[in-house]
């Protein structure tokens, strides 16, 4: 029995010295919080397509990054809060170098667990406007731009249709009834006080986004000028169809960047041509970054995603976040001089990020998104947006890009910041050490 | 003051200030109400039969639905792949009844309640599988179904019509008429009675609890076709649509369990009641009440008629 039990135990140590590698391999593991199923996933299978892809694309192109395997995992949310919980609590124990939460929701989760277990959290242009605030929340990022950068981008589209003057305009939010759709409600606030526009809000609850008849008509009555839209999943669609349906100026209807998908757009047929959405990246595939994943990914078969759906505009985002998160990577092993960077290196990769014109020729992105930097102090930068609008069957940019009303912003954000750490006693003050910017 | 003026005075002022867009929102709310009446439907027909609060009837909505249009991406022509869906949810009412309802014949009501919540989360499985979670567009069109709308200068501005919320009420009251009639005039309706009045009695007078169980879900299943189609036309057909499923239950609290006329005036009656609400009170808290007014409505009614408008009063010797 003991021989046995012996020749056992050494024929599996002899088959697992043959299946362990010659040489261990730096890795990164990064897991992506994406959901696939549920009433949200219209919109959330494009990005976590388009996430997966660029990250795939440069372990098959480039072995990784900086010569580290990524090892992407996906752990499944449904977009909601519970299930991103657990997929932290089911992730964190891997060495995780950040994390991307994809909701608002879970977001406002991770944001306390965040310099506690020592990673990142990189909500990409959404989640909470005030982590913006570096020295207040050093371990969560938010570029290029928040809701509130967003809300007053639409604003400043609205003043330059209205020739200037938007006084005693009736300006309209709809907005999914959650944390998400929330987000931009204090700054349209402000800045309805500061130009005079009487703003008036469309909530939405979850349970109701395929049943906004009575929101549409609330609107008509209400004679509302333009709407701001801040939807997400099969909200879009809809609000789109109800619009067109109830004979609301489709060109008047503006969504924030979330409730840009094809999909969204395409659910209006006909009448949807001219829907506009805000963006911070362009769509189409004629990027070299995309046709390096259709040779490297979609060429392997190894994409979950239809080959003409590379170049719409929620494919298009995914691939940006995972750029964002390849060159906070490539940034960390810079100020490291390691090639397995772990979730602190990458926040110092986060802080120091300084994606230039020039870098974006490098990585194939040249006149596909604007410049980003990050600082110690600004985790956003309230970089520029531009109004995509739909031309019948795709995203085409309609404006130039618009500078977001920092000044109005910034401050909103300073306080809205101290007032979340006032009301935590036991938040802890910045310790970080800050590097110079790449 | 203020506040009283503000809920008892000044919604009937707007009423008589804009009647057209109080006929506006009563139509809305007549179409929606007919859709509630039509998922609610779906839940009678098989709690009459078994005594079964069938939870996966919002799932069997989106499931019809994405067959369908899963089957005409795939190539295959409306009308054949609507016969089609009709098969597949002939197989769905045959499995569930073989797979679910026969091993648990005889254990107590809350346990086949929970058999269908555990039916729910493996058709979303399935359908996610098959179908993928995007969602899809009806096919409309394809259909014959009528688009566009009808404007109509009316009291002094405009109401529109649309012409596929006009097929809705249509079509839904047609399937209505056609199922009293059913239950109420052919052998197998009388038979469903019978199974739904008592289910010794059924069996003693030779009647197949299995059959009719099958016959009830599949009726069930037709039900689901006709809601995902119309239901997917007005919006897109996707997993968010079985939330809309579960504005059955008010329906059901004030019309009862087991009452069809009542699935009816009850749908009317939280569809007219919600949207009248959401639009001249909704303002007053901000708006987003639309989700829970409805089990307001219901729960009043519940106060004057504890077993529902239509439901059958039930008298136990204690």
């Amino acid at each position: 029995m003991l021989r046995q039990l012996t020749l056992t135990a050494l024929a599996a140590a002899g088959f697992a010295s043959l299946a362990a590698p010659a040489v261990a391999q730096d890795t990164i593991y990064v897991p992506l919080l994406t959901y696939r199923t549920g009433p949200f996933a219209g919109s959330g299978i494009h990005i976590a397509n388009g996430m997966r892809d660029y990250l795939e694309m440069l372990n098959q192109r480039d072995g990784g990054i900086g010569g580290a395997k990524i090892i992407i995992e996906e752990c499944e949310t449904g977009y909601d809060t519970k299930k991103g919980v657990e997929c932290y609590e089911s992730t964190k124990g891997k060495n995780p170098v950040l994390y991307n939460p994809y909701s608002t929701g879970i977001t406002l989760q991770l944001i306390p667990k965040a310099a506690v277990d020592k990673v990142p959290v990189l909500s990409m242009a959404y989640g909470l406007s005030a982590s913006a605030d570096g020295t207040n929340f050093p371990w969560v990022f938010n570029p290029p731009v928040t809701y509130w950068d967003g809300a007053s981008v639409f604003i400043r589209h609205v003043l330059q249709a209205e020739g200037g003057n938007i006084r005693g305009k009736t300006i309209g939010l709809i907005h999914l009834d959650a944390p998400f759709g929330k987000e931009p409600i204090p700054v349209l606030e402000a800045l309805a006080k500061e130009y005079g526009f009487n703003l008036k809000l469309y909530p939405v609850p979850a349970a109701q986004m395929q049943n906004q008849g009575s929101v549409w008509l609330s609107i008509r009555r209400d004679r509302v000028d333009w709407i701001y839209n801040q939807g997400w999943g099969a909200m879009n669609p809809t609000a789109v169809k109800e619009a067109v349906k109830n004979g609301f100026p489709i060109d008047k209807l503006v969504g924030v960047w979330w409730a840009g998908g094809d999909d969204d757009a395409r659910a209006g047929e006909a009448g949807a041509k001219g829907y506009k959405t805000l963006n911070f990246h362009n769509t189409g595939a004629q990027f070299p970054v995309m046709q390096d994943i259709l040779k490297h990914v979609f060429d392997k078969n190894l994409s979950q995603a239809k080959r003409e759906q590379v170049g719409e505009n929620l494919y298009n985002r995914g691939v940006y976040n995972s750029m964002l998160i390849a060159e906070a990577v490539r940034t960390a092993q810079r100020l490291t001089g390691k090639k397995a960077v772990n979730g602190a290196d990458v926040r110092r990769g986060l802080e120091a990020l300084n994606i230039t014109e020039a870098r974006l020729k490098e990585i194939g992105m040249e006149g596909f998104a604007a410049p980003v930097k990050v600082t110690c102090t600004d985790h956003n930068g309230h970089n520029k947006v531009f109004v995509s609008q739909w031309d019948g069957t795709k995203y085409v940019k309609a404006s130039d890009w618009i500078e977001p009303l920092k000044n109005i912003v910034r401050p909103l954000i300073e306080e809205a910041a101290k007032e979340y750490v006032s009301k935590d006693a036991g938040w802890p003050k910045r310790t970080e050490a800050c590097d110079a910017p790449a | 003051m203020d506040l009283l003026f503000k809920i008892f005075i000044d919604p009937f002022l707007q009423m008589g200030a804009m009647p057209d867009l109080l006929v506006q929102t009563l139509w809305e709310g007549l179409v929606s109400g007919v859709l509630y009446a039509l998922i609610a439907l779906g839940f009678v027909l098989i709690f009459k039969a078994s005594g079964v609060f069938n939870f996966a009837q919002g799932i069997m909505v989106v499931f019809a639905g994405l067959t369908l249009v899963g089957l005409h991406e795939k190539g295959v022509p409306a009308w054949l792949a609507v016969l089609l869906t009709l098969g597949v949810m002939l197989a769905l009412a045959v499995a569930v009844e073989r797979v679910v309802l026969r091993p648990l014949v005889n254990q107590p009501d809350i346990i086949l309640f929970m058999a269908t919540f555990g039916l729910t989360y493996v058709l979303i499985g399935i359908g996610e599988f098959i179908f993928g979670g995007e969602p899809k567009q009806m096919i409309t069109e394809e259909l014959g179904l009528p688009r566009g709308a009808i404007d109509v200068a009316m009291l002094g501005g405009r109401v529109t019509f649309q012409k596929i919320d006009i097929a809705a009420a249509v079509i839904a009251s047609i399937m209505i008429a056609a199922l009293a009639v059913f239950f109420q005039y052919t052998r197998i309706g009388r038979a469903l009675r019978a199974v739904a009045d008592s289910h010794k009695a059924a069996l003693s007078v030779g009647i197949s609890l299995n059959q009719i169980w099958a016959i009830v879900w599949f009726a069930a299943g037709i039900v689901a076709l006709i809601t995902g189609i119309m239901w997917g036309a007005r919006s897109d057909v996707s997993f968010a649509l079985q939330t809309i499923a579960l504005k059955a239950l008010p329906v059901l609290i004030l019309g009862g369990f087991t009452s069809i006329p009542g699935a009816i005036v009850g749908g009317l009656i939280i569809g007219i009641g919600e949207k009248l609400a959401e639009f001249y009170w909704g303002p007053l808290v901000g708006g987003g009440i639309e989700n829970w007014i409805a089990y307001v409505i219901a729960l009043g009614f519940l106060m004057v008629r504890p077993q529902g408008l239509f439901g059958d009063k039930i008298i136990e010797r204690i």
